[in-house]
């Protein structure tokens, strides 16, 4: 064995294409934090039980307290196996139409953080042209909208609301409106790299085409910022999906993945709070996944590049 | 001596030799940049005339202002003292009017455009219609034998195709004059003697006026027609000397007494401008 054989191990069996791909090592972390998470609810839950449990004098054995600790009603940190038949529960086992499926609730937080996303794009996109082409906005500009980031979402959000909802918007635009506050960021600075990545020397041969400003942008500096744009869109819809949740916070909203939050901690059903959090983390998952597949399919225009 | 009849540069049809039409006419050219330590000089007094069909080396070490002149011709850059004629303009007319196609170093390709969308950019810019685009592209691919590749992107192709591709772009839209700054200098000497041999095919071939950057003395006596040396401090032009090798060239013509005669005169001239030797001397 040479050290260039462990760099590229060649084993045909089973387990070592396993162990060679990702499955393996992901459910070895799965398995291991789903040990310490029975671990850890048990020693959670334990005090609330021992203190029922001398309230009615009974004397509990160790098994008998474990198998309390996974069957509780508002446990303080639910077990993995009770998430996972909430989450069954409301989602495959519930009509969508009800005001109690997470799938409603899902599609309510989905929507605003897609109208906060393209609204937060096309706002970002218009900036950073904005700034790269003209010296005026780039010195004016850029200091307010990164201070604009520096204030906390919790305290603007319920102010967008409520303003808004004087006005008349109710429902996704106020949601939308916080998520494109939070999403343009990474979208601006982003497509200003991007738009300002192309080499002199690039620019120098259009000059001696007789390039206008204009073609210059469409034939260059757009098509070379597109490889900024897609890193960017993706932190900017995660944004997003946190914009729209905390838009559902501050003045109690009937639906959405807040909604359910907020309603779970009223209520301490901390089962509800676990399955809508595993449901947003899920949905984060899915926009990312979204934005890698537009990114496949324009890199696949490209040449299989980016 | 040439023993087999040949064509001199600008010389058809019975044209007498020195008379093709001039290109480029430079009177006193100079370029001083101002920089915070002290005014750099990088170009004094330059006298130049290049005619039509002239394939016009500029060699001489790094400094001497080869470059900048060729960027004055280009536009990318403007003189601060004399004067310059391309076809009787300024260099902005002139580029404005797209009179000439420039090769840099790099290829400088879009890595996102295939290599006949890349030859086609220059023709999309000059708003040439689509079906025109197409066949322009092909037939410049053609010319640097790249036909083949057309849907390759450029990160599919080695350094010397990529640079071949270039070449082919500043040829799409068929400019009477081509400005190369030392395009194959980052080639391996095989790719180079290579590509020397297409660019000297090409320029034979056609009437195009080249002015060719290079710091490699075989290869400024293999292509050019004359060969402009240059000193560096202040840059300035030593000596003009005409090559009359014939026009048509194969690598072998490198061992003839002929050109290795002209190679010695070369070397002689950056010699006398004391390019070989070290600084403060």
């Amino acid at each position: 064995m040479t050290a260039l054989d462990t760099l590229h191990p060649a084993r045909p069996t089973l387990w070592g294409r396993l162990s060679g791909g990702h499955a393996v090592p992901v459910l070895t972390v799965l398995l291991a934090v789903l040990a310490l998470w029975y671990a850890a609810a048990v020693w959670m839950n334990a005090p609330q039980i021992r203190d029922e449990a001398a309230r009615n004098n009974v004397e509990l054995s160790t098994a008998e307290l474990v198998g309390r600790a996974y069957a509780m009603e508002r446990p303080v940190l639910p077990a993995p196996h009770q998430i996972a038949s909430e989450l069954w529960r409301t989602t495959v086992a519930m009509a969508p139409t009800s005001k109690r499926s997470l799938v409603y609730h899902a599609w309510v937080t989905v929507s605003a953080t897609l109208a906060g996303f393209a609204i937060g794009a096309v706002l970002g996109v218009v900036l950073a042209v904005g700034i790269v082409h003209s010296r005026v906005l780039d010195r004016s500009l850029m200091p307010w909208i990164i201070a604009s980031q520096t204030i906390p979402i919790l305290a603007i959000a319920p102010m967008i609301v409520v303003v808004l909802g004087n006005i008349g918007f109710t429902g996704v635009l106020p949601k939308a409106v916080i998520s494109a506050y939070l999403s343009f960021f990474p979208i601006t600075i982003g497509m200003v790299k991007g738009l300002r990545s192309p080499d002199p020397i690039q620019r120098e041969l259009l000059h001696t085409y007789n390039a206008t400003e204009s073609q210059a942008f469409f034939k260059l500096r757009w098509p070379a910022s597109v490889s900024f744009l897609f890193p960017s869109f993706k932190v900017a819809i995660a944004l997003s999906l946190v914009g729209a949740i905390v838009g559902e916070l501050p003045t109690g909203a009937a639906a959405g993945i807040g909604a359910r939050l907020l309603s779970g901690s009223y209520y301490g059903q901390t089962v509800q709070i676990w399955s809508a959090l595993f449901m947003a983390a899920f949905l984060a998952m899915l926009a990312i996944a979204l934005v890698a597949l537009a990114e496949r399919a324009v890199a696949l225009g490209r040449g299989g590049r980016l | 001596m040439t023993v087999m009849p040949f064509q001199r540069p600008g010389e058809k049809n019975g044209q007498a030799p020195g008379t093709a039409p001039v290109v480029i006419e430079a009177r006193d050219l100079g370029l001083v940049y101002q920089t915070p330590d002290a005014p750099v000089t990088a170009l004094e007094g330059v006298n130049l005339t290049v005619r039509r069909g002239d394939f016009v080396s500029l060699i001489g070490p790094s400094g001497c202002g080869k470059t900048t002149l060729l960027r004055i011709v280009a536009d990318l850059v403007q003189a601060t003292s004399g004067s310059i004629a391309i076809n009787g303009m300024t260099p902005q007319e002139a580029r404005r009017k797209r009179a000439y196609g420039y090769v840099f170093q790099a290829p400088a390709l879009y890595p996102w455009r295939n290599v006949v969308r890349n030859v086609m950019l220059p023709l999309e810019i000059m708003g040439v219609p689509a079906e025109e685009r197409r066949q322009r592209a092909e037939r410049a691919l053609k010319v640097v034998g790249l036909e083949q590749f057309q849907k390759k992107f450029p990160w599919q192709l080695s350094g010397g195709m990529q640079q071949r591709v270039s070449i082919a772009r500043s040829l799409s839209f068929d400019p009477d004059l081509l400005l190369m700054d030392e395009p194959f200098g980052a080639l391996d000497e095989i790719t180079r003697d290579n590509l020397n041999v297409h660019l000297s095919r090409l320029w034979a071939e056609t009437d195009k006026t080249v002015i060719f950057v290079t710091h490699s003395i075989p290869e400024a006596v293999f292509l050019s027609s004359r060969i402009v040396v240059m000193s560096p401090r202040p840059g300035r032009i030593l000596e003009v000397i005409d090559c009359d090798l014939p026009r048509q060239r194969a690598l072998d013509l490198r061992e003839t007494p002929e050109f290795l005669d002209i190679a010695h005169r070369v070397r002689v001239a950056l010699r006398k401008g004391h390019s070989y030797e070290e600084e403060g001397h």
